[in-house]
């Protein structure tokens, strides 16, 4: 089967991690040359093989052979993969906050003579790497400064600064918007023509099917099948999503029949201002409102003040500045800290789970009641089996894959944590649930089980605020969708006025009017 | 709901073989460090045994190392608490000198009833311990800052109130740290009664409080460590408290006062950092701050409470130093912040905060403890000792790493 052509080959990988075996002889096998798509649902074992084929999982650590253009490969750490010309962008990116693109692309791999940085050569080869990637910013810029889709991008140029013979991506677009994941997409194909082999591992099978040549589908540590993208027939999402959860999905979005009732929640006037730079007017005047049993949508595009709305309202963990009026059902309420905001009936489930919504040190039953320990406590002591009773029943509903609720979140695939981000949330028994882009880098049929979740939350009267990049998941969840377009709100539209293309339009309003 | 078919209630991973020695290793999973570290003591008092031709364990000498070693147990306990948090306090020390000047100078300038005197050094370091909460948690200075000035501040002030040392107080304050309980039940077979019940009492509430637990869990159906563990866990603490027990009983004057109010104190804080929801405020900060304040908790106010509650326990410690010296002397404290941080590190506490145990730290303490007395006992140059338990401690933190890393796996 080891042709020419092939330039990797992992041969029966298995990887075993306390209590959970993670790949079972895993099997994988890509061209030279092709972009080959990995999916699988969430802790099916992407990251694991990928971590293993990138030295991060030490030869010795997991069985089986990993064999890079033709030798075998005992990769100790990610330095001697990189050596080799295999590359790894991980899930959470990892980069330098407080340094320059220039600096975070040669990190580690200096322009330098004899222990001196060669600041010139640093910033030239850097400019020429942005060019390459088409990234139009200065090289001197620093990281925190620019967005999630450039620190992408920058990444990649990273890569490329290594001689990069095989990129791994790792969720590369789970947190761009379709702007950015296009270009990103571009991007990745034009490396193909200059002979660099991508694996890319998204849960966005639109993206797969647009790019991938050939898609390998592992299912709970187990190769299934790799489907060859690029045959006569087409191959259809339905086709990748019955092999990834080994059946098929009837519908993206679970029917719902809304019940609406009364308003809960109004916002007016609502203005907030950069938190730093306190003469930047981050939300303009935003008004708007939801009503019980209702979920509506916020649509927007990178740095639309989505998130920073959101933010600024939950016990103003964003912003400085802030005015305006919040309303709750009927009377006027403040939310100065996040403790009132929670005791206001409000929740609030960040778009960045491992940064800001997690404790990943601790286990899942004391992330799950992180927000409402007065509910598992008496006189400030707490009931431990009380506690793991109701973390237990969350693992059940939620379908948290782990084998008990004292694992550490930390260990947990991407899609397993949000899930225990939004049972935290949805423990606080809110009236209106903010939830931030609550399937992000989370697989198709957990997407579906959170949609069924946020229905039922809906049903049992609750508001929901519903915020995502991904305009096809706003329109088959929302009931009444509001779009942002630099802090200001554009536009409201129902379900039925709403479409892609006039959603879009009301996103970049503003920009254009600005130009 | 479930639409993926895969399976979420098979055991993943069974546990091959089910000897009583696989079961102990698998419940104890998580924890295994913390009995590694039990048994690095026990193989540093052994190895001291034999070293000191068996003075180690002689039931004076264990009195006193209790005795001796009460104020690193006292002070790790809420320096537990702060580097869970993520912070550190290097005052302590300088308090333990200031505070215990003061209450000399409140008992023999003023006059004050001994037991008055030690409710005012507690309530000095708990103000102690707002004055420095409140730089950190309300101005936001970080602590390691906040409490380098107070190891200055602290240190300047005992000096001039102390001036070098003042000494001579009631007897009832001496007795603290270098009396034991009344023999009140007299002797068995020239052992200390009272020691023997009370040993007997713990080992019961021990395994009272263990049974207890398992029955509430089984109760509602959630997941319990295999029988065997447990008991095999049981034996082993029951043998050791019961041999501590027995050889303290054979001391002079049995049990040492500040074992009791040591002892107390572990068992109150043990339960304030794993029941309460204070205790989980402390770890939520630690693990991760930005969570924790988008979670409702109040940062502020438990950063404030962490160091208030340092404060006040190193007033205790200042009480039972000042005791057990019999003096207060202006030089008191010095170095102390380092044993207990030491003693922190030692029983796992990371560096970086989230993770740490009372338990932990008091066994480092121990560890401490026993180096100490044991290179005293074989009358190893002062900085010698020094030395060595620097070593240690980077000998412990390593074996920690590299443990971590062969079970996690990454
Ligand atoms: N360090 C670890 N310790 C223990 N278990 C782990 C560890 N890393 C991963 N796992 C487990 O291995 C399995 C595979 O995880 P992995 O991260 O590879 O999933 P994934 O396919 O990348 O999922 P996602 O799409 O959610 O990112 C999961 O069950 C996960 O809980
Ligand atoms: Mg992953």
């Amino acid at each position: 089967m080891s042709s020419q052509n092939t330039i990797l080959e992992m041969r029966s990988i298995t990887k075993t991690f306390p209590g959970v075996k993670a790949l079972q002889d895993v099997t994988l096998e890509v061209s030279r040359g092709e972009v080959h798509a990995i999916c699988g649902e969430n802790g099916a074992g992407k990251s694991t093989l990928m971590n293993v084929l990138s030295g991060v999982y030490p030869h010795g650590s997991y069985e089986g052979d990993v064999l890079f253009e033709g030798e075998p490969c005992e990769f100790r750490n990610i330095r001697d993969s990189e050596h080799r010309g295999i590359v790894i962008i991980h899930q959470e990116l990892a980069l330098s906050p407080y340094l320059s693109i220039a600096e975070n692309i040669f990190l580690g791999n200096e322009q330098q003579t004899r222990g001196v940085i060669d600041w010139n050569a640093t910033n030239s080869e850097a400019a020429k790497l942005l060019a390459r990637v088409g990234l139009d910013e200065s090289p001197d810029t620093k990281i925190v400064d620019i967005g999630v889709g450039k620190q992408q991008l920058v990444e990649i140029a990273k890569a490329l600064s290594k001689r990069v013979k095989l990129l791994i991506l790792d969720e590369p677009t789970a947190a761009l918007n379709d702007e950015d994941s296009a270009h990103l997409l571009d991007l990745i194909r034009s490396l193909k023509g200059h002979g660099i082999t991508s694996i890319i591992i998204s849960h966005k099978l639109n993206e797969i099917a647009a790019i991938a040549d050939r898609t390998t589908v592992i299912r709970d540590g187990q190769t299934i099948e790799t489907l060859d993208m690029r045959g006569a027939t087409p191959v259809s999402e339905e086709q990748i999503i019955r092999a990834m959860v080994g059946r098929s999905l009837d519908h993206r979005f679970p029917e719902r029949t809304p019940n609406i009732g009364a308003e809960v929640f109004r916002v007016e006037d609502w203005t907030v201002h950069h938190p730093i730079d306190t003469t930047r007017v981050v939300v303009d005047h935003a008004n708007l409102h939801v009503r019980r049993g209702e979920i509506i949508g916020l649509a927007g595009l990178m740095g639309a003040g989505r998130t920073e709305l959101a933010m600024s309202i939950f016990g103003r963990t964003y912003g400085a500045h802030i005015s305006g009026r919040l309303i709750k059902d009927g009377k006027e309420i403040q939310t100065h800290s996040v403790g009132q905001a929670i005791r206001h009936g409000i929740a609030y489930a960040t778009e960045d789970r491992k940064k800001y919504g997690l404790n990943l040190l601790s286990d899942i039953k004391r992330n799950i009641t992180a927000s409402a320990l007065g509910k598992v406590a008496r006189w400030g002591v707490m009931d431990a089996s009380g506690e793991s009773r109701i973390a237990g029943k969350f693992r059940t509903d939620m379908n948290i894959k782990a084998p008990s609720v004292d694992v550490i979140t930390g260990t947990l695939s991407g899609g397993n944590q949000q899930k225990v981000v939004l049972s935290k949330w949805v423990f606080t028994d809110p009236d209106v649930l903010i939830l931030d882009e609550p399937t992000r880098g989370i697989d198709v049929g957990a997407k579906y089980e959170i949609y069924t979740i946020i229905n039922a939350l809906a049903d049992s009267g609750k508001a929901v605020i519903f915020i995502s990049s991904e305009l096809p998941e706003l329109l088959g969840i929302c009931d009444r969708i509001y779009a942002l377009s630099t802090g200001r709100i554009t536009g409201e539209l129902t379900r039925a006025e709403a479409n892609q293309e006039s959603l879009m339009h009301l996103m970049t309003m503003e920009k254009e009017a600005v130009r | 709901m479930s639409t993926s078919g895969t399976t979420t209630t098979a055991p993943t991973g069974s546990p091959s073989g089910s000897s009583t020695a696989n079961m102990l290793k698998k419940s104890l999973g998580g924890s295994l460090r913390q009995y590694g570290i039990i048994g690095a003591l026990i193989v540093i008092v052994l190895l001291f045994q034999v070293l000191t031709d068996g003075k180690l364990l002689l039931p004076n000498n264990v009195a006193s190392l209790v005795q001796q070693n009460a104020y690193v147990m006292i002070l790790a306990i809420g320096m537990v608490i702060v580097i869970v948090a993520g912070h550190i306090d290097l005052s302590v020390g300088s308090v333990v000198a200031f505070i215990g000047g003061v209450v000399a100078l409140l008992m023999k300038d003023m006059g004050l009833p001994w037991f008055l005197a030690v409710l005012a050094g507690i309530a000095l370091g708990a103000l102690v311990g707002a004055w420095q909460g409140y730089w950190v948690a309300y101005v936001g200075i970080p602590a390691f800052i906040v409490t380098l000035a107070g190891m200055l501040i602290f240190r300047g002030l005992a000096v001039i109130i102390v001036g070098v040392t003042v000494a001579g107080f009631p007897e009832g304050f001496v007795k603290i740290s270098n009396g034991s309980l009344p023999n009140a039940l007299g002797f068995v077979a020239n052992r200390d009664v009272v020691t023997l019940v009370l040993g007997a009492v713990t080992i019961a509430a021990l395994v009272l409080s263990q049974i207890r637990t398992r029955r509430t869990l089984l109760k509602h159906g959630l997941r319990t460590e295999p029988l065997g563990a447990m008991v095999a866990k049981l034996v082993i603490f029951s043998a050791l408290i019961g041999g501590l027990t027995w050889i303290l009983s054979g001391s002079r004057g049995g049990s040492p006062i500040v074992l009791l109010i040591v002892g107390a104190l572990i068992i109150a804080y043990s339960f304030v950092m794993g029941r309460t929801v204070f205790g989980r405020h402390v770890y939520a900060i630690g693990g991760n701050l930005h969570a924790a304040i988008l979670s409702g908790v109040n940062t502020r106010k438990v950063n404030f409470m962490i160091f208030v509650n340092m404060g006040v326990l190193a007033g205790i410690a200042a009480i039972v130093t000042t005791s057990r010296a019999g003096a207060a002397v202006a030089a008191a404290g010095m170095n102390y912040e380092l044993d207990a941080i030491a003693a922190c590190f030692i029983g796992g506490t990371a560096v970086t905060g989230g993770i740490g145990r009372i338990s932990g730290a008091i066994i480092g303490a121990l560890i401490m403890g026993v180096l100490n007395m044991g290179l005293s006992i074989m009358a190893v140059d002062p900085a010698w000792q020094q030395a060595i338990k620097g070593l240690v401690l980077l000998l412990a933190v390593a074996f920690d790493l590299v443990n971590k890393r062969r079970v996690g796996g990454r």
